[in-house]
């Protein structure tokens, strides 16, 4: 799993059924990557929900979130259309789970992506990565708390 | 993750119980949340068991996005609490969960016996989506992650509120 420092790899994955979207894309902003199992599995839909509420709280620091999941584009889409979710889902699709092995965050046992959460700056660099038991939610504490950390106080 | 209630219970908080009460329960909930809903009742259970040992607190954390009326009932809540009513206020709209809707808040703060006038004017004022929405920020903070969430003494609680009773039941030498 990449850590604190690491340089974080882009990647270019669809985000919705007939667009690309790239890490680099994001270039100047904070980035949180949130890798998770499943679309509509309850802890992952409670997280998201969550993540949904807190858009403002992240745009407070400069940053844009990113869900993460081996389900396929047309699944992401009926799902975050039933939970109304503001934020893109990135389907990890095809070959499946290469992003979430290059963070060291692939399941190989369930075929699924591990739930964890990367803070990535906006140099592009790991600033914070946290592997979360699969079966919690990892609410969005540490998402802040990093994010206040690369945030110049003024 | 944090498990440790942030801020601690405070003067801006709206609290049930005596203040030397053993034990602190604080709820993050969201009136609009089923699960909230069901844990109602077994809070009133709990603090009719144990009177004495236990006051409960709650906090708003309103999923705004999921639940239409999550944010306007909190609120409504906030605006009875500025006329002294907020618990009977927060009870109205937990017994009437399934009749939330915009007329509905109006009903319910009736029953509640407010001035509708004043609630009516409350209502908009801005301060009152600040106070719950930095109730929803210390819920985070605190390491809220769904609702409802329960922290007992300042400890969140790894279980629903049937758990807290079974838990208080099986410590407690109140029968």
């Amino acid at each position: 799993m990449l850590q604190k420092g690491d340089k974080a790899p882009d990647f270019k994955l669809f985000a919705t059924p007939d667009q690309q979207f790239s890490l680099s894309e994001l270039k100047g902003k904070n980035v949180i990557l949130a890798f998770y199992p499943a679309d509509w599995s309850p802890v992952c839909s409670d997280q998201m929900a969550l993540y949904n509420e807190m858009l403002k709280y992240f745009d407070k620091y400069n940053a844009a979130i990113l869900g993460i999941s081996v389900d396929s584009r047309w699944c992401h889409l009926a799902f975050s259309d039933s939970r109304k979710l503001h934020f893109p889902l990135l389907a990890d699709f095809e070959p499946k789970g290469e992003v979430s092995k290059l963070y060291g965050v692939y399941d190989e046992e369930n075929g699924e992506s591990s739930r964890a959460l990367f803070v990535i700056d906006k140099e592009g660099y790991v600033a914070w990565s946290y592997l979360s038991p699969t079966a919690i939610n990892p609410g969005a504490d540490g998402i802040l708390d990093a994010l206040e950390s690369i945030t110049p106080k003024n | 993750m944090s498990n440790q209630l942030k801020p601690a219970v405070g003067s801006q908080d709206h609290v049930q119980g005596p203040a030397e009460a053993a034990i602190e329960i604080v709820e993050y909930g969201d009136y609009q949340c089923p699960h909230c809903g069901s844990a109602y009742p077994v809070i009133k259970e709990i603090q009719k068991k144990f009177r004495q040992e236990v006051r409960f607190v709650y906090r708003n954390f309103p999923l705004a996005e999921s639940h239409e009326f999550a944010m306007p009932a909190a609120v409504a809540s906030e605006a009875a609490a500025l006329q002294d009513k907020f618990w009977e206020m927060h009870d109205i709209i937990f017994e009437n969960q399934d009749s939330l809707s915009n007329e509905g808040l109006f009903k319910m703060a009736t029953e509640a016996g407010l001035d509708i006038e004043k609630f009516k004017e409350d209502i908009q004022k801005e301060e009152l989506e600040q106070k719950v929405e930095s109730d929803f920020e210390s819920g985070i903070r605190s390491g809220v992650n769904g609702t409802p969430s329960f922290f007992v003494n300042g400890t969140k609680f790894d279980g629903d509120a049937q758990d807290l009773l079974d838990m208080l039941t099986e410590n407690s030498t109140v029968k």
